[in-house]
């Protein structure tokens, strides 16, 4: 039937938390994929991709207090030592390379307020997108700001920091199975790195789709459940820190 | 089919409570002083869960058939359940099963929240891949040093234990494959391993621990009667781990006496 | 007028994409449960090649040749694992959850589908890596399934620990991630894609069954994870977190100052709960078919939930009743073992409330219902052999014994079993699109109650009178003899009940091509996967999104024209 409007799709029951009232059932469901920020499918996505990115932070959780918990056990473990019959603690902290670690703490701060910075100008982006078809109207220069780049090379250089760390513990004779002390040393510091390179490699991802022209919304989502969980990356690295500096 | 089902669950039950009734495999006989409160609370526990047992399969092969669908059956009964009933079950089965435990803790604490009593016999046992050994302290009543360097396995006794002979705590320890020990007398237990964890266990004196290598445990129990007992190994410690037992020699104090001596006798 | 876009997910073209690479989570559920099928069938040989041994231990037998104790010991350890980890963790959630959670609650799909596949191929990963140790030098581990240190974190204490223990822990750390992206696509998809009307109070009870599983999941695999690498790190550079100064074959270990306790807390942590993992998703089931088959409204709903919450909880509550000889300090003993005794409550309660529903029902013995009434029976003699082990004082005559396996198995072994062949027979006809022969499966369910019940219940016999686990041979002890007639009992009675497994195995594959041609609701069920087409569409409900309007178990409500009203007709007076 023709018609002088354009056609606009009719707003779509979404599943959600199964009490909207107010939408009625309509023909076609799921996601169609479309880029429209407008769409509700969009918020829907950012929501779950959201919910679902706490619900992953969970095990990293878990996975770092378990081995909080092996920590502390351990430095208060009394072993029996047959030589003297009798039951000796053999915990002996290790000097950390405090200066390092301090430095690269400021650098993952940094990034986390770069990075903080490149999920809002991606947000604004994709508000603003429609505007954008509008003649005339401009977006200001500071949105071109590379804030998403200069995250991934800032945390690059945390990992490089890192590195340089545990080259200090191994000049001063500290390596994985020295000691109780560094073994944990290195792996709470290890696991963490590992978990942050993961991020950096989201934020590859996000990256690379500029490049290969994504969907601007698919982008945003991607960038802003990885900046969450970059800002979780950075408090992690302040308790393993604290854990390590005073813990012991 | 409901008929053949509760047949099936009913004779399933009644076959599976009358063995445990009838005590065709059972503990072995108990010969330590707390064998006697272990089997009580095991008596009770297993009488309040074979009532159970008993009510709850009988009583699923009962309603499976009486409410079976058939032509002269009645509309279901439409109830989402009964908040009463539930209230009831679940404070008498809080209460049943919680204070099952209660009654049983004296039980654990008298055999585990106290050290072993002054004069106790003193035993160390160590476990290795894939033998028990037990040593005495001797006249001197101490335990010498052992260092993990020294040991050597295939040697035997002392040297499988590295006793150290530098230490002259050592010089009358007795170091025995078999374990003798006094009757109506406390033991005093210290657990060691080698290698890998296993476990000591003594079916008919009700006594089972876990020898921990880097720990040095202590238990105690009391045999009560004279014989000789399995001493079987009780945690997966390799290969071997199937014929890794000894055994408990529980004797007359004068008969452990003259054993102790002869030991003695045979190092000098 | 308004254009109306297409939106439904286009169905994928070409075979790599439609079944390997599949993003549709029916598919990634048929998936998991084939793996879980395959690992079934190969742990079930690996525990009748034990019971053959135990009974006759010089036997040359076929293919496998002679069985020496260190062979003995890697079947024990690879039965264990594969029948906990990729069957009983991977069918009831990774199988039947995968597939039908999303139709339960109206979605059309997963939460994050791409994550989805992901997760079904890391499983298989691990699968392949857990099987290639028994093909390396050394072969399978020695450990047992619970991989205590130092015996597991020392290459030299068996053969098979050496480069088979590394890749076993290797899959098992695959498998915690995989399971962990599984966890949270469960977890998004029932909190934020439920259709409209579907309350959580409105949820069939599978759902909430799969739900908690995963919450279960997302907070114990990640202290495996860390307990298996630390574990590896123990073995391969040098670190001592479990194991503390000591020798092996009279050499120093080179370690010192570690915990073998250490590694029990972390396990036992993951390890318990990992078992409500593996019974939740058969209670829920049982829950659904009970109520399905007796025409009444499962007794209790809110309460049934909270149980299984309780358990839930609790379960994270209780993790040193595995450790009460281990050492560990008997105060602490102490208070788990109450708090164990405390889980048996909600357990006891949704029995009794599984009794409730079929109280006055109106009972239908198709086969998912005799699963289910088996399922009910198994729970109730697994489960009560718990109070006794919960009970620290008990437990030193009994740790350790044959009485232990015979509790787990009667619980996990079969009960949960038995929710699987339960959801099995009741979902095919929707999966399949053809119904089970009913014939085949009463003599699969008849055998297999009786068989399984003549293997497990003597296991407590054999406790009582002292038979240790994980003995190879029953020869070395002189206490042990009289019980090789029981143990000769209970090895035939599993050679049957493992060959009653190939009827079941022909009827599922033939019914699949030859089977009555199924209806879209042959049971007369409410919940929504009744509502859609058989087999489902590709986007579950053919374009349309279900509203909801009643509660999932509206059987024989009082003035309703038939005796069931689905959870999509209209509100009757009995909504809830």
């Amino acid at each position: 039937m023709a018609s002088f409007t354009p056609t606009i799709p009719a707003p779509r029951p979404t599943t959600s938390r199964g009490n909207r009232a107010d939408l009625p059932p309509v023909a076609g469901g799921g996601d169609g994929g479309r880029p429209d920020p407008d769409s509700p499918d969009y918020g829907a996505r950012l929501r779950r991709a959201r919910l679902g990115l706490a619900v992953a932070l969970t095990p990293i959780m878990m996975l770092f207090v378990a081995f909080t918990s092996a920590y502390i056990v351990r430095q208060g473990l009394p072993t029996f030592d047959p030589h003297t019959n009798t039951v000796v603690h053999d915990w002996i902290p290790v000097p950390l390379p405090t200066l390092l670690f301090l430095v690269n703490t400021c650098v993952l701060l940094l990034s986390s307020i770069t990075m903080e910075y490149a999920r809002r100008q991606l947000a604004r982006q994709v508000a603003l997108e429609p505007v954008q078809s509008i003649p005339g109207i401009s977006l200001g220069t500071e949105s071109k700001f590379p804030w998403l780049a200069l995250t991934i090379i800032l945390g690059l250089c945390f990992l490089g920091g890192q590195w340089l760390a545990w080259r200090d513990l191994a000049a001063r004779g500290f390596y994985v199975a020295t000691g109780p002390s560094s073994s944990f040393i290195y792996l709470l510091t290890g696991g963490h790195a590992v978990h942050l390179l993961g991020g950096i490699l989201a934020l590859l991802v996000a990256g690379t789709a500029v490049v290969l022209h994504r969907p601007l919304a698919s982008r945003r989502i991607v960038v802003d459940v990885t900046a969450w969980y970059w800002h979780f990356m950075a408090l992690l690295w302040i308790y393993i820190l604290a854990l390590l500096e005073f813990a012991h | 089919m409901g008929l053949i089902i509760l047949c099936v669950i009913w004779l399933i039950t009644l076959a599976s409570t009358y063995f445990f009734v009838a005590k065709t495999w059972w503990f072995p006989h108990g010969a330590s002083a707390a064998a006697a409160g272990i089997d009580h609370q095991f008596t009770v526990t297993f009488i309040i869960m074979g009532v159970i047992f008993v009510a709850a399969q009988l009583a699923l092969g009962y309603f499976v058939w009486r409410y079976r669908d058939q032509p002269s059956a009645t509309r279901p009964d439409y109830s989402h359940g009964n908040l009463t009933l539930e209230i009831i079950w679940t404070t008498l089965t809080a209460i049943l099963f919680v204070g099952l435990n209660l009654i049983g803790s004296p039980i654990w604490a008298a055999e585990r929240f106290r050290p072993a009593v002054d004069g106790a016999t003193r035993v160390e046992v160590t476990g290795m891949q894939f033998a028990w050994y037990f040593r005495y302290p001797g006249p001197d009543g101490k335990f010498g040093t052992t260092r993990p360097e020294l040991e050597d396995p295939s040697a035997g006794g002392e040297a499988a234990l590295g006793l150290d002979p530098a230490d002259p705590a050592s010089k009358d320890d007795i170091v025995t494959g078999i374990m003798e020990v006094p009757v109506n007398r406390e033991v005093e237990l210290i657990l060691r391993a080698h290698d890998v964890i296993h476990s000591f266990f003594v079916p008919a004196m009700r006594f089972k621990q876990d020898a921990v290598p880097g720990l040095a445990i202590h238990m105690h129990f009391t045999p009560i009667e004279t014989g000789s007992f399995e001493i079987t190994c009780a945690e997966l410690c390799g290969l071997g781990h199937y014929k890794m037992h000894g055994i408990l020699k529980v004797v007359s104090q004068d008969e452990f006496d003259q054993w102790l001596a002869a030991r003695e006798a045979e190092k000098q | 007028m308004v254009a109306q876009e297409s939106h439904q997910h286009a169905a994928p073209q070409g075979f790599i994409r439609k079944w390997v690479f599949s993003l549709d989570h029916k598919v990634i559920g048929l998936q998991y449960y084939f793996l879980a099928l395959t690992a079934v069938f190969v742990g079930m040989f690996l525990s009748l090649l034990m019971r053959i041994h135990l009974i006759w231990p010089t036997a040359i037998l076929p293919l496998v040749g002679e069985i020496k104790p260190e062979t003995y010991l890697s079947l024990v350890t690879m039965h264990g694992t594969i029948m906990v980890f990729f069957v009983l963790t991977t069918a009831p959630q990774g199988g039947f959850g995968n597939y039908f959670l999303p139709i339960q609650i109206g979605a059309p799909d997963m939460a994050f589908p791409v994550l989805n596949m992901l997760s079904f191929w890391t499983t298989f990963v691990a699968y392949i890596v857990m099987l290639a140790a028994f093909f390396v030098v050394g072969g399978a581990p020695l450990h047992g399934w619970t991989g205590y240190a130092p015996m597991s974190a020392l290459q030299s204490s068996g053969p098979g620990e050496g480069l088979g223990a590394d890749l076993w822990i290797i899959s098992i750390a695959i498998f915690c991630i995989a399971s962990l992206m599984g966890a949270l696509n469960f977890i998004t998809t029932t909190l934020d894609m439920r259709a409209k009307g579907m309350s959580m109070f409105r949820m069939p009870l599978t759902c909430w069954s799969w739900f908690i599983t995963a919450i279960l999941g997302l907070l114990a695999f990640g202290v495996l994870l860390s307990a298996g690498i630390l574990l590896l790190m123990d073995r391969n550079l040098g670190t001592s977190f479990f194991l503390p100064l000591g020798t092996i074959n009279g050499q120093m270990t080179g370690h010192k100052g570690g915990s073998p306790l250490l590694w029990q807390h972390l396990f036992w942590f993951f390890g318990h709960p990992e078992v409500y993992i593996a019974i939740l998703p058969g209670m829920g089931v049982a829950s659904q078919i009970l109520s399905t088959f007796s025409r009444k409204p499962i007794f209790g709903y809110k309460a049934m939930v909270y149980a299984m919450l309780s358990i839930g909880l609790l379960g994270f509550m209780v993790w040193g009743h595995h450790m009460f000889m281990s050492g560990m300090s008997p105060y602490s003993a102490f208070a788990f073992s109450i708090m164990t005794m405390a889980i048996g409550v909600p357990s006891a309660i949704k029995t009794f409330n599984w009794l409730g529903t079929l109280h006055k029902g109106r009972i239908r013995f198709q086969s998912p219902m005799l699963f289910a009434i088996g399922f009910v029976s198994l729970f109730v003699s697994g489960g009560l052999s718990g109070p006794f082990l919960a009970q620290p004082a008990l437990d030193i005559p009994l740790h350790d014994t044959a009485f232990v396996p015979g509790h787990f198995h009667l619980i996990m072994g079969v009960a949960a079993i038995f929710g699987i062949f339960a959801a099995t027979y009741y979902w095919f006809p929707k999966m399949f699109g053809r119904m089970m022969d009913e014939k085949l499966a009463r003599i699969h369910f008849f055998l297999t109650l009786i068989g399984t019940y003549c293997v497990f219940m003597p296991m407590h016999y054999l406790g009582l009178a002292g038979q240790p686990r994980r003995y190879s041979q029953l020869t070395e002890l002189a206490y042990l003899h009289p019980l090789v007639g029981l143990n000769t009992f209970m090895t035939y009675a599993a050679i049957v009940t493992v060959a009653a497994q190939l009827i079941f195995l022909f009827n599922l594959f033939w019914s699949m091509f030859k089977g009555q041609k199924a209806s879209d609701n042959p049971w007369e069920a409410t919940t929504l996967e009744w509502t859609t087409a058989t087999p489902p569409p590709h986007d579950n409900f053919g374009g349309h999104t279900p509203v909801v309007h009643n509660g999932p178990y509206e059987y024989s409500v009082p003035g309703a024209p038939r005796d069931y009203v689905m959870q999509t007709d209209p509100a009757t007076v009995a909504a809830h």
